[in-house]
Protein backbone atom coordinates (compact mmCIF):
# COMPACT_ATOMS: atom_id res chain seq x y z
CA UNK A 1 0.00 0.00 0.00
CA UNK A 2 2.62 2.63 0.79
CA UNK A 3 4.86 1.12 -1.86
CA UNK A 4 1.62 1.65 -4.28
CA UNK A 5 1.62 5.35 -2.76
CA UNK A 6 5.33 6.49 -3.24
CA UNK A 7 5.11 4.69 -6.86
CA UNK A 8 2.30 7.10 -7.61
CA UNK A 9 4.44 10.20 -6.14
CA UNK A 10 7.40 9.13 -7.78
CA UNK A 11 5.62 8.95 -11.27
CA UNK A 12 3.75 12.59 -10.30
CA UNK A 13 7.35 14.17 -10.24
CA UNK A 14 8.82 12.81 -12.87
CA UNK A 15 6.11 14.06 -15.03
CA UNK A 16 5.45 17.27 -13.48
CA UNK A 17 8.14 19.20 -15.27
CA UNK A 18 7.19 18.43 -18.40
CA UNK A 19 4.47 20.86 -19.39
CA UNK A 20 1.26 18.21 -19.08
CA UNK A 21 -1.45 20.77 -20.95
CA UNK A 22 -4.54 19.92 -19.19
CA UNK A 23 -5.92 18.37 -22.23
CA UNK A 24 -3.80 15.62 -22.45
CA UNK A 25 -4.68 15.52 -18.86
CA UNK A 26 -8.21 15.16 -19.96
CA UNK A 27 -8.10 12.76 -22.54
CA UNK A 28 -6.09 10.56 -20.13
CA UNK A 29 -8.48 11.07 -17.87
CA UNK A 30 -11.28 10.36 -20.37
CA UNK A 31 -9.35 6.84 -21.99
CA UNK A 32 -9.29 5.62 -18.49
CA UNK A 33 -12.10 3.53 -16.75
CA UNK A 34 -10.98 2.84 -13.81
CA UNK A 35 -10.47 4.22 -10.16
CA UNK A 36 -7.03 5.18 -10.82
CA UNK A 37 -6.03 7.18 -13.61
CA UNK A 38 -2.73 6.94 -15.69
CA UNK A 39 -0.95 9.67 -13.51
CA UNK A 40 -2.30 7.94 -10.50
CA UNK A 41 -5.19 10.37 -9.65
CA UNK A 42 -8.51 9.01 -8.66
CA UNK A 43 -11.14 10.14 -11.23
CA UNK A 44 -15.02 9.61 -11.23
CA UNK A 45 -15.97 7.22 -13.53
CA UNK A 46 -17.73 8.80 -16.78
CA UNK A 47 -17.92 5.42 -18.69
CA UNK A 48 -20.98 5.26 -17.90
CA UNK A 49 -22.59 8.75 -18.84
CA UNK A 50 -20.64 7.94 -22.06
CA UNK A 51 -22.52 5.14 -22.78
CA UNK A 52 -25.81 6.67 -21.99
CA UNK A 53 -24.74 9.52 -24.41
CA UNK A 54 -24.01 7.13 -27.25
CA UNK A 55 -27.67 5.54 -27.03
CA UNK A 56 -29.32 8.34 -26.46
CA UNK A 57 -27.69 9.63 -29.30
CA UNK A 58 -28.02 6.88 -31.50
CA UNK A 59 -32.16 6.79 -30.68
CA UNK A 60 -32.08 10.51 -31.51
CA UNK A 61 -30.93 9.35 -34.87
CA UNK A 62 -33.13 6.59 -35.58
CA UNK A 63 -36.42 8.28 -34.52
CA UNK A 64 -35.43 11.23 -36.77
CA UNK A 65 -34.88 8.65 -39.46
CA UNK A 66 -38.27 7.26 -38.68
CA UNK A 67 -39.70 11.09 -39.09
CA UNK A 68 -38.49 11.19 -42.46
CA UNK A 69 -39.53 8.08 -43.31
CA UNK A 70 -43.23 8.68 -42.08
CA UNK A 71 -43.25 11.98 -43.41
CA UNK A 72 -42.28 10.86 -47.26
CA UNK A 73 -45.08 7.78 -46.45
CA UNK A 74 -47.57 10.81 -46.01
CA UNK A 75 -46.80 12.88 -49.03
CA UNK A 76 -47.56 9.67 -50.88
CA UNK A 77 -50.85 8.83 -49.07
CA UNK A 78 -52.52 12.27 -48.49
CA UNK A 79 -52.80 12.94 -52.24
CA UNK A 80 -54.61 9.89 -52.77
CA UNK A 81 -56.85 10.26 -49.65
CA UNK A 82 -57.40 13.53 -50.92
CA UNK A 83 -58.84 12.67 -54.59
CA UNK A 84 -60.56 9.67 -52.63
CA UNK A 85 -62.97 11.79 -50.34
CA UNK A 86 -65.49 12.87 -52.88
CA UNK A 87 -65.97 8.66 -53.37
CA UNK A 88 -68.50 8.43 -50.40
CA UNK A 89 -70.47 11.86 -50.42
CA UNK A 90 -72.87 11.04 -53.17
CA UNK A 91 -73.82 7.99 -50.60
CA UNK A 92 -74.32 10.28 -47.52
CA UNK A 93 -75.74 12.66 -49.89
CA UNK A 94 -78.57 10.15 -51.22
CA UNK A 95 -78.98 8.42 -47.59
CA UNK A 96 -78.24 10.79 -45.19
CA UNK A 97 -76.45 9.32 -42.10
CA UNK A 98 -77.87 7.97 -39.03
CA UNK A 99 -75.42 7.39 -36.40
CA UNK A 100 -78.19 7.02 -33.99
CA UNK A 101 -80.22 4.86 -35.70
CA UNK A 102 -81.56 1.58 -33.62
CA UNK A 103 -80.77 -1.95 -34.63
CA UNK A 104 -80.97 -5.12 -33.56
CA UNK A 105 -77.37 -6.60 -35.07
CA UNK A 106 -74.80 -3.92 -34.96
CA UNK A 107 -71.28 -4.41 -36.49
CA UNK A 108 -68.25 -2.22 -35.25
CA UNK A 109 -65.39 -2.54 -37.88
CA UNK A 110 -62.76 -0.74 -36.19
CA UNK A 111 -59.93 0.59 -38.41
CA UNK A 112 -56.31 0.58 -36.66
CA UNK A 113 -52.21 0.13 -37.68
CA UNK A 114 -50.21 -2.81 -37.82
CA UNK A 115 -46.83 -1.01 -36.64
CA UNK A 116 -46.52 0.91 -33.62
CA UNK A 117 -44.90 3.93 -32.48
CA UNK A 118 -47.72 6.50 -33.64
CA UNK A 119 -48.63 8.31 -30.96
CA UNK A 120 -52.13 7.58 -29.66
CA UNK A 121 -54.61 7.47 -32.72
CA UNK A 122 -54.88 3.66 -31.77
CA UNK A 123 -55.88 3.99 -28.58
CA UNK A 124 -58.54 6.89 -29.53
CA UNK A 125 -60.05 4.35 -31.91
CA UNK A 126 -60.15 1.83 -29.54
CA UNK A 127 -61.78 3.66 -26.40
CA UNK A 128 -64.44 5.40 -29.03
CA UNK A 129 -65.11 1.53 -30.33
CA UNK A 130 -65.48 0.05 -26.69
CA UNK A 131 -67.88 3.09 -26.02
CA UNK A 132 -69.83 2.72 -29.14
CA UNK A 133 -70.24 -0.78 -28.11
CA UNK A 134 -72.37 0.16 -24.63
CA UNK A 135 -74.17 2.62 -26.90
CA UNK A 136 -75.18 0.06 -29.25
CA UNK A 137 -75.41 -2.44 -26.67
CA UNK A 138 -78.89 -3.43 -24.75
CA UNK A 139 -81.86 -6.19 -24.39
CA UNK A 140 -82.06 -8.20 -27.52
CA UNK A 141 -79.55 -6.33 -29.39
CA UNK A 142 -75.87 -7.35 -30.54
CA UNK A 143 -72.91 -5.89 -31.29
CA UNK A 144 -69.73 -7.77 -33.00
CA UNK A 145 -66.32 -6.19 -33.69
CA UNK A 146 -64.21 -6.42 -36.76
CA UNK A 147 -60.67 -5.73 -36.49
CA UNK A 148 -58.84 -4.31 -38.82
CA UNK A 149 -54.41 -4.04 -37.84
CA UNK A 150 -52.70 -5.71 -35.39
CA UNK A 151 -53.00 -3.18 -32.42
CA UNK A 152 -56.47 -2.83 -32.34
CA UNK A 153 -56.78 -6.47 -32.22
CA UNK A 154 -54.30 -6.73 -29.33
CA UNK A 155 -56.20 -3.88 -27.17
CA UNK A 156 -59.50 -5.36 -27.49
CA UNK A 157 -58.76 -9.09 -27.49
CA UNK A 158 -58.11 -8.29 -23.27
CA UNK A 159 -61.82 -7.52 -22.49
CA UNK A 160 -63.79 -8.44 -25.77
CA UNK A 161 -62.60 -11.62 -26.66
CA UNK A 162 -65.77 -13.20 -27.30
CA UNK A 163 -67.12 -10.47 -29.28
CA UNK A 164 -64.69 -10.33 -31.99
CA UNK A 165 -66.01 -11.61 -35.16
CA UNK A 166 -62.91 -11.10 -37.74
CA UNK A 167 -59.45 -10.12 -37.64
CA UNK A 168 -57.54 -8.46 -40.57
CA UNK A 169 -53.72 -7.80 -40.88
CA UNK A 170 -51.18 -7.00 -42.75
CA UNK A 171 -53.65 -3.98 -44.58
CA UNK A 172 -50.33 -2.39 -45.57
CA UNK A 173 -48.16 -4.39 -47.13
CA UNK A 174 -49.17 -3.36 -50.97
CA UNK A 175 -50.41 0.09 -51.69
CA UNK A 176 -53.80 0.47 -50.37
CA UNK A 177 -55.96 0.01 -53.74
CA UNK A 178 -59.76 -0.35 -54.26
CA UNK A 179 -59.94 -3.76 -55.63
CA UNK A 180 -57.80 -5.06 -52.29
CA UNK A 181 -60.44 -3.05 -50.36
CA UNK A 182 -63.38 -4.81 -51.97
CA UNK A 183 -62.59 -8.26 -52.18
CA UNK A 184 -62.05 -7.38 -48.11
CA UNK A 185 -65.04 -5.55 -48.13
CA UNK A 186 -66.88 -9.01 -49.72
CA UNK A 187 -64.82 -11.06 -46.68
CA UNK A 188 -66.35 -8.77 -44.20
CA UNK A 189 -69.81 -9.21 -45.57
CA UNK A 190 -69.95 -12.71 -46.60
CA UNK A 191 -69.02 -13.61 -42.95
CA UNK A 192 -71.47 -11.56 -40.43
CA UNK A 193 -74.64 -10.67 -40.37
CA UNK A 194 -75.50 -7.24 -39.66
CA UNK A 195 -78.50 -4.46 -39.46
CA UNK A 196 -76.25 -1.74 -39.19
CA UNK A 197 -72.13 -1.26 -39.59
CA UNK A 198 -70.39 1.37 -38.15
CA UNK A 199 -66.70 1.97 -39.43
CA UNK A 200 -64.54 3.75 -36.29
CA UNK A 201 -61.44 5.33 -38.17
CA UNK A 202 -59.37 8.59 -37.85
CA UNK A 203 -60.16 11.29 -40.27
CA UNK A 204 -56.83 13.33 -41.64
CA UNK A 205 -57.85 16.77 -41.01
CA UNK A 206 -54.49 17.97 -40.77
CA UNK A 207 -50.69 16.80 -40.37
CA UNK A 208 -51.22 17.22 -36.25
CA UNK A 209 -54.98 17.09 -35.77
CA UNK A 210 -57.05 13.61 -36.65
CA UNK A 211 -60.41 13.58 -35.77
CA UNK A 212 -61.82 10.20 -34.58
CA UNK A 213 -65.15 9.73 -36.74
CA UNK A 214 -67.72 7.19 -37.47
CA UNK A 215 -69.39 5.85 -40.51
CA UNK A 216 -72.62 4.02 -40.43
CA UNK A 217 -74.23 1.60 -43.44
CA UNK A 218 -77.33 0.13 -43.04
CA UNK A 219 -78.38 -3.29 -44.48
CA UNK A 220 -81.07 -2.95 -47.41
CA UNK A 221 -83.88 -4.36 -45.01
CA UNK A 222 -83.19 -1.43 -42.47
CA UNK A 223 -83.19 1.17 -45.45
CA UNK A 224 -86.50 0.03 -46.36
CA UNK A 225 -87.73 0.21 -42.74
CA UNK A 226 -86.42 3.29 -41.78
CA UNK A 227 -87.41 5.02 -45.18
CA UNK A 228 -91.10 3.93 -44.61
CA UNK A 229 -90.72 5.23 -40.89
CA UNK A 230 -90.07 8.70 -42.30
CA UNK A 231 -87.43 10.85 -41.18
CA UNK A 232 -84.39 11.05 -43.28
CA UNK A 233 -84.79 8.90 -45.45
CA UNK A 234 -88.40 9.48 -45.66
CA UNK A 235 -87.50 10.08 -49.55
CA UNK A 236 -85.94 7.61 -50.76
CA UNK A 237 -89.17 6.40 -51.91
CA UNK A 238 -89.60 9.12 -54.52
CA UNK A 239 -86.57 7.56 -56.00
CA UNK A 240 -87.40 5.97 -58.90
CA UNK A 241 -85.12 2.64 -59.67
CA UNK A 242 -83.41 2.06 -62.63
CA UNK A 243 -81.79 -1.71 -63.65
CA UNK A 244 -82.38 -4.63 -61.81
CA UNK A 245 -85.12 -6.95 -61.19
CA UNK A 246 -86.23 -5.38 -57.99
CA UNK A 247 -86.07 -2.70 -55.59
CA UNK A 248 -84.66 -5.33 -53.16
CA UNK A 249 -81.61 -6.19 -55.33
CA UNK A 250 -80.46 -2.84 -56.26
CA UNK A 251 -80.26 -1.68 -52.54
CA UNK A 252 -78.44 -4.92 -52.06
CA UNK A 253 -76.04 -3.74 -54.83
CA UNK A 254 -75.85 -0.18 -53.18
CA UNK A 255 -75.56 -1.47 -49.45
CA UNK A 256 -72.78 -3.62 -50.72
CA UNK A 257 -71.01 -0.54 -52.83
CA UNK A 258 -71.29 2.04 -50.25
CA UNK A 259 -69.28 -0.25 -47.55
CA UNK A 260 -66.32 -0.72 -50.00
CA UNK A 261 -66.30 3.27 -51.08
CA UNK A 262 -66.37 4.28 -47.21
CA UNK A 263 -64.06 1.41 -46.15
CA UNK A 264 -61.94 2.44 -48.82
CA UNK A 265 -62.10 6.11 -48.11
CA UNK A 266 -61.94 5.01 -44.17
CA UNK A 267 -58.90 3.09 -44.88
CA UNK A 268 -56.80 5.59 -46.38
CA UNK A 269 -58.01 7.84 -43.91
CA UNK A 270 -56.20 5.98 -40.98
CA UNK A 271 -53.25 5.42 -42.70
CA UNK A 272 -52.96 9.05 -43.09
CA UNK A 273 -53.45 10.19 -39.84
CA UNK A 274 -50.86 6.97 -38.98
CA UNK A 275 -48.16 8.59 -41.02
CA UNK A 276 -48.72 11.97 -39.62
CA UNK A 277 -48.86 10.97 -36.00
CA UNK A 278 -45.94 8.79 -35.85
CA UNK A 279 -44.18 11.86 -37.42
CA UNK A 280 -45.13 13.92 -34.36
CA UNK A 281 -44.29 11.36 -32.61
CA UNK A 282 -41.11 10.31 -33.34
CA UNK A 283 -40.36 14.86 -34.02
CA UNK A 284 -41.18 14.63 -30.07
CA UNK A 285 -39.41 11.78 -29.17
CA UNK A 286 -35.73 13.72 -31.33
CA UNK A 287 -36.08 16.29 -29.52
CA UNK A 288 -36.49 14.55 -26.20
CA UNK A 289 -33.41 12.91 -26.65
CA UNK A 290 -31.41 15.94 -27.87
CA UNK A 291 -33.04 17.48 -24.61
CA UNK A 292 -31.32 14.55 -22.84
CA UNK A 293 -28.28 14.49 -24.38
CA UNK A 294 -27.78 18.30 -23.15
CA UNK A 295 -28.11 17.09 -19.82
CA UNK A 296 -25.67 14.43 -20.07
CA UNK A 297 -23.05 16.28 -21.57
CA UNK A 298 -23.35 19.34 -19.29
CA UNK A 299 -22.97 15.97 -16.44
CA UNK A 300 -20.46 14.57 -18.25
CA UNK A 301 -18.05 17.62 -18.48
CA UNK A 302 -19.16 18.56 -14.71
CA UNK A 303 -17.38 15.59 -13.82
CA UNK A 304 -14.58 15.56 -16.30
CA UNK A 305 -13.36 18.64 -14.67
CA UNK A 306 -13.87 17.77 -11.25
CA UNK A 307 -11.75 14.74 -11.84
CA UNK A 308 -8.90 16.87 -13.33
CA UNK A 309 -9.26 20.00 -11.34
CA UNK A 310 -8.49 16.85 -8.16
CA UNK A 311 -5.87 15.58 -10.54
CA UNK A 312 -4.37 19.21 -10.34
CA UNK A 313 -4.77 20.24 -6.89
CA UNK A 314 -3.23 16.78 -6.11
CA UNK A 315 -0.34 17.24 -8.27
CA UNK A 316 0.23 20.84 -6.31
CA UNK A 317 -0.43 20.47 -3.29
CA UNK A 318 2.18 16.95 -4.02
CA UNK A 319 4.58 19.25 -5.18
CA UNK A 320 4.78 21.85 -2.64
CA UNK A 321 4.45 20.06 -0.26
CA UNK A 322 7.87 18.39 -1.70
CA UNK A 323 9.40 21.75 -2.03
CA UNK A 324 8.06 24.29 0.48
CA UNK B 1 -59.92 67.87 -47.05
CA UNK B 2 -58.37 65.00 -48.77
CA UNK B 3 -57.45 62.78 -45.74
CA UNK B 4 -61.64 63.10 -44.50
CA UNK B 5 -62.51 62.11 -47.84
CA UNK B 6 -61.04 58.96 -47.97
CA UNK B 7 -62.30 58.59 -44.19
CA UNK B 8 -65.88 59.11 -44.75
CA UNK B 9 -65.62 57.30 -48.48
CA UNK B 10 -64.17 53.78 -46.71
CA UNK B 11 -66.94 54.77 -43.64
CA UNK B 12 -69.63 54.95 -45.97
CA UNK B 13 -68.45 51.36 -47.79
CA UNK B 14 -67.87 49.62 -45.02
CA UNK B 15 -71.39 51.05 -43.49
CA UNK B 16 -73.21 49.50 -47.08
CA UNK B 17 -71.41 46.20 -46.32
CA UNK B 18 -71.99 46.28 -42.88
CA UNK B 19 -76.00 46.80 -43.47
CA UNK B 20 -76.24 44.32 -46.05
CA UNK B 21 -77.45 40.94 -45.06
CA UNK B 22 -76.22 37.88 -45.26
CA UNK B 23 -76.37 35.89 -47.94
CA UNK B 24 -77.51 32.67 -47.18
CA UNK B 25 -80.60 33.64 -44.78
CA UNK B 26 -81.38 29.83 -43.88
CA UNK B 27 -80.19 28.01 -41.15
CA UNK B 28 -77.44 26.21 -41.61
CA UNK B 29 -78.25 22.47 -41.64
CA UNK B 30 -76.92 20.77 -38.53
CA UNK B 31 -73.41 19.18 -39.25
CA UNK B 32 -73.98 16.19 -36.51
CA UNK B 33 -76.71 14.00 -35.84
CA UNK B 34 -78.10 15.69 -32.25
CA UNK B 35 -79.53 12.37 -30.93
CA UNK B 36 -76.33 10.26 -31.20
CA UNK B 37 -74.55 12.81 -29.51
CA UNK B 38 -77.01 13.15 -26.77
CA UNK B 39 -77.04 8.66 -26.38
CA UNK B 40 -72.88 9.25 -26.66
CA UNK B 41 -72.68 11.61 -23.67
CA UNK B 42 -74.79 9.32 -21.32
CA UNK B 43 -73.01 6.27 -22.38
CA UNK B 44 -69.34 7.75 -22.43
CA UNK B 45 -69.56 11.64 -20.88
CA UNK B 46 -65.55 11.84 -20.54
CA UNK B 47 -64.52 10.95 -24.54
CA UNK B 48 -65.87 13.28 -27.24
CA UNK B 49 -67.95 12.12 -29.52
CA UNK B 50 -66.82 10.95 -32.77
CA UNK B 51 -67.57 12.99 -35.93
CA UNK B 52 -69.88 11.81 -38.91
CA UNK B 53 -69.72 11.97 -42.30
CA UNK B 54 -72.52 14.72 -42.36
CA UNK B 55 -69.66 16.73 -40.33
CA UNK B 56 -67.64 16.91 -43.81
CA UNK B 57 -69.90 17.02 -46.35
CA UNK B 58 -70.92 20.61 -48.02
CA UNK B 59 -74.68 20.61 -47.77
CA UNK B 60 -76.28 19.86 -51.14
CA UNK B 61 -78.82 22.79 -52.71
CA UNK B 62 -82.32 22.41 -51.63
CA UNK B 63 -84.85 21.19 -54.54
CA UNK B 64 -85.95 23.91 -56.87
CA UNK B 65 -89.74 25.09 -57.33
CA UNK B 66 -88.92 25.52 -61.35
CA UNK B 67 -87.10 22.86 -63.63
CA UNK B 68 -82.92 24.88 -63.43
CA UNK B 69 -81.34 25.17 -66.70
CA UNK B 70 -78.36 23.93 -66.19
CA UNK B 71 -77.28 19.64 -64.55
CA UNK B 72 -75.14 20.12 -61.90
CA UNK B 73 -72.54 16.76 -62.79
CA UNK B 74 -70.52 14.84 -59.97
CA UNK B 75 -68.52 12.13 -61.25
CA UNK B 76 -66.06 10.58 -59.27
CA UNK B 77 -63.86 7.40 -59.31
CA UNK B 78 -62.03 5.55 -56.24
CA UNK B 79 -58.31 7.68 -57.24
CA UNK B 80 -60.12 11.11 -58.73
CA UNK B 81 -63.10 13.13 -58.62
CA UNK B 82 -63.05 13.42 -62.03
CA UNK B 83 -65.86 15.99 -62.45
CA UNK B 84 -66.98 18.08 -59.32
CA UNK B 85 -69.89 20.37 -59.57
CA UNK B 86 -69.78 21.31 -63.20
CA UNK B 87 -72.90 22.38 -64.41
CA UNK B 88 -73.76 20.74 -68.08
CA UNK B 89 -76.70 20.53 -70.57
CA UNK B 90 -77.04 16.65 -70.23
CA UNK B 91 -75.57 13.28 -69.82
CA UNK B 92 -75.86 9.93 -71.08
CA UNK B 93 -75.48 7.22 -68.29
CA UNK B 94 -75.40 3.62 -69.60
CA UNK B 95 -78.09 2.16 -66.83
CA UNK B 96 -78.61 -1.95 -67.03
CA UNK B 97 -81.51 -0.75 -69.03
CA UNK B 98 -80.24 0.45 -71.62
CA UNK B 99 -78.84 4.45 -72.32
CA UNK B 100 -80.36 6.81 -70.22
CA UNK B 101 -80.89 10.44 -71.14
CA UNK B 102 -80.55 12.63 -68.13
CA UNK B 103 -81.62 16.56 -68.49
CA UNK B 104 -82.15 19.06 -65.83
CA UNK B 105 -85.53 18.03 -63.85
CA UNK B 106 -85.00 14.84 -64.13
CA UNK B 107 -87.17 12.84 -61.99
CA UNK B 108 -85.44 11.41 -58.50
CA UNK B 109 -83.65 7.81 -60.00
CA UNK B 110 -81.27 5.38 -58.58
CA UNK B 111 -79.35 3.75 -61.79
CA UNK B 112 -77.25 0.82 -62.04
CA UNK B 113 -75.09 1.17 -64.38
CA UNK B 114 -73.43 -1.64 -66.61
CA UNK B 115 -70.21 -1.30 -68.58
CA UNK B 116 -70.69 1.31 -70.93
CA UNK B 117 -69.76 4.73 -72.26
CA UNK B 118 -70.83 7.69 -70.12
CA UNK B 119 -70.95 11.36 -72.05
CA UNK B 120 -71.34 14.52 -70.68
CA UNK B 121 -73.05 17.32 -72.87
CA UNK B 122 -71.63 20.75 -72.31
CA UNK B 123 -73.07 22.96 -75.29
CA UNK B 124 -71.16 21.81 -78.00
CA UNK B 125 -68.62 20.19 -77.01
CA UNK B 126 -69.11 16.12 -75.49
CA UNK B 127 -66.92 14.10 -73.64
CA UNK B 128 -67.38 10.61 -73.51
CA UNK B 129 -66.14 8.10 -70.65
CA UNK B 130 -65.76 4.22 -70.38
CA UNK B 131 -67.16 3.36 -66.89
CA UNK B 132 -66.87 -0.25 -65.93
CA UNK B 133 -70.11 -0.03 -63.45
CA UNK B 134 -71.45 1.53 -60.67
CA UNK B 135 -74.55 3.62 -59.81
CA UNK B 136 -75.77 7.00 -60.82
CA UNK B 137 -78.16 9.11 -57.96
CA UNK B 138 -80.25 11.63 -60.01
CA UNK B 139 -81.88 13.78 -57.27
CA UNK B 140 -84.41 16.00 -57.16
CA UNK B 141 -82.54 19.54 -57.15
CA UNK B 142 -81.31 18.58 -60.47
CA UNK B 143 -77.64 17.02 -58.70
CA UNK B 144 -76.83 14.36 -60.72
CA UNK B 145 -73.61 11.97 -58.83
CA UNK B 146 -72.55 9.22 -61.00
CA UNK B 147 -70.16 6.74 -58.68
CA UNK B 148 -68.03 4.52 -60.57
CA UNK B 149 -65.34 2.04 -60.50
CA UNK B 150 -63.21 2.87 -63.25
CA UNK B 151 -63.61 5.34 -66.02
CA UNK B 152 -61.17 6.14 -69.05
CA UNK B 153 -61.85 8.22 -71.64
CA UNK B 154 -63.05 6.98 -74.78
CA UNK B 155 -60.00 8.36 -77.17
CA UNK B 156 -57.21 5.93 -74.51
CA UNK B 157 -58.75 2.25 -75.45
CA UNK B 158 -56.66 0.63 -77.16
CA UNK B 159 -58.76 -1.14 -79.99
CA UNK B 160 -56.19 -4.46 -80.86
CA UNK B 161 -56.22 -5.07 -77.31
CA UNK B 162 -59.96 -4.97 -77.21
CA UNK B 163 -60.14 -7.15 -79.59
CA UNK B 164 -57.90 -9.59 -78.44
CA UNK B 165 -59.84 -9.54 -74.62
CA UNK B 166 -62.96 -10.47 -76.66
CA UNK B 167 -61.17 -13.44 -78.42
CA UNK B 168 -59.75 -14.29 -75.23
CA UNK B 169 -62.88 -13.96 -73.28
CA UNK B 170 -64.94 -15.94 -75.29
CA UNK B 171 -63.22 -18.81 -75.59
CA UNK B 172 -62.42 -19.01 -72.25
CA UNK B 173 -66.67 -18.85 -72.05
CA UNK B 174 -66.89 -21.92 -74.35
CA UNK B 175 -64.28 -23.59 -71.90
CA UNK B 176 -65.59 -23.05 -68.65
CA UNK B 177 -67.06 -25.77 -66.45
CA UNK B 178 -68.36 -24.53 -62.97
CA UNK B 179 -70.82 -21.54 -62.71
CA UNK B 180 -68.17 -19.66 -61.41
CA UNK B 181 -65.52 -19.38 -64.34
CA UNK B 182 -68.48 -19.39 -66.54
CA UNK B 183 -69.67 -15.72 -64.88
CA UNK B 184 -66.39 -14.41 -65.06
CA UNK B 185 -65.69 -15.51 -68.63
CA UNK B 186 -69.47 -13.67 -69.10
CA UNK B 187 -68.29 -10.43 -67.06
CA UNK B 188 -65.34 -10.22 -69.29
CA UNK B 189 -67.36 -11.32 -72.81
CA UNK B 190 -69.84 -8.22 -72.20
CA UNK B 191 -67.01 -5.46 -70.59
CA UNK B 192 -65.38 -6.48 -74.17
CA UNK B 193 -68.18 -6.33 -76.22
CA UNK B 194 -69.15 -3.09 -74.62
CA UNK B 195 -65.66 -1.64 -74.78
CA UNK B 196 -65.64 -2.31 -78.86
CA UNK B 197 -69.08 -1.00 -79.26
CA UNK B 198 -67.56 2.45 -77.39
CA UNK B 199 -65.12 2.24 -79.91
CA UNK B 200 -67.07 1.72 -83.12
CA UNK B 201 -70.28 4.38 -81.42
Amino acid sequence: MAMAAFRREGRRLLLSPVSYNSSVAARSAILSDSELGPMGARSVSTQAVRNRMKSVKNIQKITKAMKMVAASKLRAVQVRTENSRGFWQPFTALLGDNPSVDVKKNVIVTITSDKGLCGGINSTSVRVSKALYKLTSGPEKETKYVILGEKGKVQLVRDSKNSIEMNITELQKNPLNYTQVSVLADDILKNVEYDALRIIHNKFQSVVSFLPTVSTILSPETVEKESEAGGKLGSLDSYEIEGGDTKAEVLQNLAEFQFSCVLFNAALENACSEMGARMSAMDSSSRNAGEMLDRLTLTYNRTRQASITTELIEIISGASALTG
Amino acid sequence: MYRHASRRLIQVLGDRGRRRSFSTGLPAPPSEDAAFVEAWRKVAPNIDPPKTPLAFMKPRPPTPSSIPSKLTVNFVLPYQSEISNKEVDMVIVPATTGQMGVLPGHVATIAELKPGVLSVHEGNEVTKYFVSSGFAFIHANSVTDIVAVEAVPVDRIDPSLVQKGLADFTQKLNSATTDLEKSEAQIGVDVHSALNAALSG
